[in-house]
């Protein structure tokens, strides 16, 4: 490390010490500024434009963020939905995650992979809602009415749809149960991992049963994939769309189902306002990030 | 203590009443959650006038595998072949499936354990960037796809799929567990950072890039790639797949065919995953 003596050559000692570090992380991050951070901040600057995609974008200020937190009337009732599927389907499906790959933990060998699979389903399966569509149908023959009906319950079949007061709660089940995605398998990884000693020297320690050995053992020896976890259930609980537009229609009936990135869909991909669309993400953006401020924060005291 | 045979053996802290909670609660979802699964492999099981029987029934009561071979008429049928379909979907999934677990966990070792300036910056912004919606884009992207000169090539979907941010996340989080000692003493060894990584960084999160193998997989094999790929002959297959299944009440046999396969090669290298994360940890564990 004789670089002392060329003052000429700008390399630091330091930043020569870190040039492991830089080739290690290089490939991975021109790619990642080409294809992720050039694209968001295209977006973000797109945001401040009107911008319908076949004429060059006019810059026209804060118009589009005052349009839609003012005059939009559509977008506060999305945004409504949005924070209540968020509210309700994020911290519960989190929850859900976390309970099912730990006990799914606790089998072993064939039956575990094959439980594992089995939870997984609605993720893996393309098209999984399509069941809901056959358990929903609105007459007789949906078999979520067949069984009311059968057990008076209800007189009439109910089109559960397109009926106002039943389809957000409907979508949130739906969600719900679609929602053992990619936090439910890193859960799965993450106890993997779990040093098996741990265990063993916990019931030295005292520890009496199994929910006593999960919070002051498993839980923050898994604390880097709880915190992955509350991301992921972030980013999918703000942005739920396709169920919603599956389902329910886009627009759906009276809006009962529509939320941001179904409002945004039908900026960006129906009226090509590509300016207000940004602006939409952007805000969803905003929302997200705060949400996640918390969260981590909250997270970071597991176990305590 | 008493153990039961389907559940692990070297746990401790077991009650008969909590085992029993869990094999009825576990029933209980699994049903609920088996349902696609049941629902796809007896559509595709079903002959056309079950597939149209109103009211709809779960299970099929004459299998055949007659839309299989409806979709095997319709697949000869088409201009490309085959096959061509088939080569193009493996480069195409296997380029993004590998590409983005070697990058991502290259650019996760460092990020995770060494120090240098400006690594917490780019931690956050690949965090972030997970929460734009990627709707608004895809256009923005689009135009530096072109800018770049790689439309219409593969490289228009294998590289954006090598830099997602899910996959540098997720290895960075399990590499963050490892205990430090553990490159130390490679490194005293002699070992170079990359022989770190080879041989003591990644052997060591198996079950991290194998889950990463999977959501990857999922998501390039579900790509159409209909945004970049004009030509015909670099399409994938799930294009061609799609295209028959939108054939319409003609094609109703064919489509249920594609539904299950569309489902089932996900399925399988989900299940060849899986089983790996379980075999290495059964025969090594962690060791610290």
């Amino acid at each position: 490390m004789g670089c002392g003596k060329e003052k000429g050559i700008r390399l630091s000692p330091q930043l020569k010490r870190s040039m492991p570090s830089y080739l290690m992380i290089a490939p991975y991050f021109i790619l990642f500024t080409l294809f992720t951070i050039l694209p968001v901040v295209a977006s973000i600057v797109l945001s401040f434009t009107d911008f319908n995609m076949l004429e060059w974008p006019e810059f026209v200020g804060w118009t589009n963020y005052i349009r839609l937190l003012v005059n939009d009337d559509l977008f506060v009732v999305a945004l409504k939905n949005t924070l209540i599927f968020a509210v309700i389907t994020g911290p519960v499906s989190y929850l859900m995650c976390l309970l099912f790959a730990w006990i799914i933990n606790e089998f072993s060998g064939k039956l575990r992979a094959f439980l594992t699979l089995i939870f997984y389903a609605p993720s893996i399966c393309g098209n999984a809602f399509m069941i809901w569509q056959i358990i929903l149908t609105g007459d007789r023959y949906g078999f979520l009415n067949g069984v009311l009906l059968k057990w008076d319950i209800i007189n009439e079949a109910i089109i559960w749809m397109k009926t106002e007061k039943y389809v957000m709660p409907m979508l949130i089940v739906v969600q719900l149960w679609l929602s053992l995605g990619t936090g439910f398998l890193s859960f799965i990884a993450g106890l993997q991992t779990v040093d098996k000693s741990m265990y063993e020297a916990g019931v030295l320690d005292g520890i009496k049963n199994r929910w006593q050995e999960l919070w002051y053992i498993t839980l923050p020896a898994m604390k880097p994939q709880l915190m992955f976890g509350a991301v992921m259930q972030i980013t999918q609980s703000f942005a739920i769309a396709d169920i919603s537009i599956q389902l329910a229609g886009n627009p759906s009936v009276n809006y009962a189902g529509s939320t941001v990135v179904t409002h945004l869909l039908d900026y960006g991909t129906v009226r090509f306002e590509m300016g207000y669309a940004s602006a939409i993400a952007t805000i969803l953006f905003l929302l997200m990030v705060g949400t996640n401020k918390v969260v981590q924060k909250v997270l970071r005291r597991v176990g305590e | 203590m008493r153990k039961s045979r389907l559940l692990k053996s070297h746990q401790l802290n077991r009650s008969v009443a909590g085992n029993g909670l869990l094999f009825f609660l576990m029933g209980i979802f699994g049903i609920l959650m088996a349902l696609p699964l049941v629902m796809i492999v007896n559509n595709a099981l079903k002959p056309l006038d079950e597939l149209f029987q109103y009211p709809p029934r779960l299970f099929v009561r004459n299998p055949t595998l007659d839309n299989f071979v409806d979709l095997f008429v319709a697949m000869n049928a088409s201009w490309v072949p085959f096959s061509r379909y088939l080569l193009n979907t493996v480069i195409i999934t296997v380029g993004g499936t590998v590409g983005h677990v070697i990058l991502a966990s290259l650019a996760a070792y460092p990020l995770s354990k060494h120090r240098f300036k400006g690594k917490d910056t780019l931690f956050q912004l690949v965090v972030l960037s997970m929460m734009f919606s990627w709707t608004v884009t895809q256009i923005p992207n689009y135009m530096i796809i072109s800018w770049l000169g790689i439309n219409n090539t593969y490289l228009a979907l294998i590289l954006p799929a090598c830099s997602y941010g899910m996959g540098l996340y997720l290895m960075k989080q399990f590499i963050d567990q490892l205990p430090n000692s553990l490159m130390e003493s490679a490194r005293l060894d002699g070992a170079g950072e990359l022989r770190v990584y080879t041989t003591i960084v990644m052997p060591n999160v198996k079950p991290a890039w194998l889950t990463l193998a999977i959501f990857q997989f999922q998501q390039m094999w579900g790509n159409t790639g209909s945004m970049f790929l004009r030509d015909e002959e670099l399409k994938p297959l799930q294009f061609a797949l799609q295209q028959i299944a939108a054939g319409g009440t003609a094609r109703a046999g064919a489509s249920a065919a594609v539904t299950f396969i569309i489902a089932a090669i996900p399925i399988t290298f989900f299940l060849i995953c899986q089983s790996n994360v379980l075999e290495t940890m059964t025969t090594s564990g962690m060791k610290e």
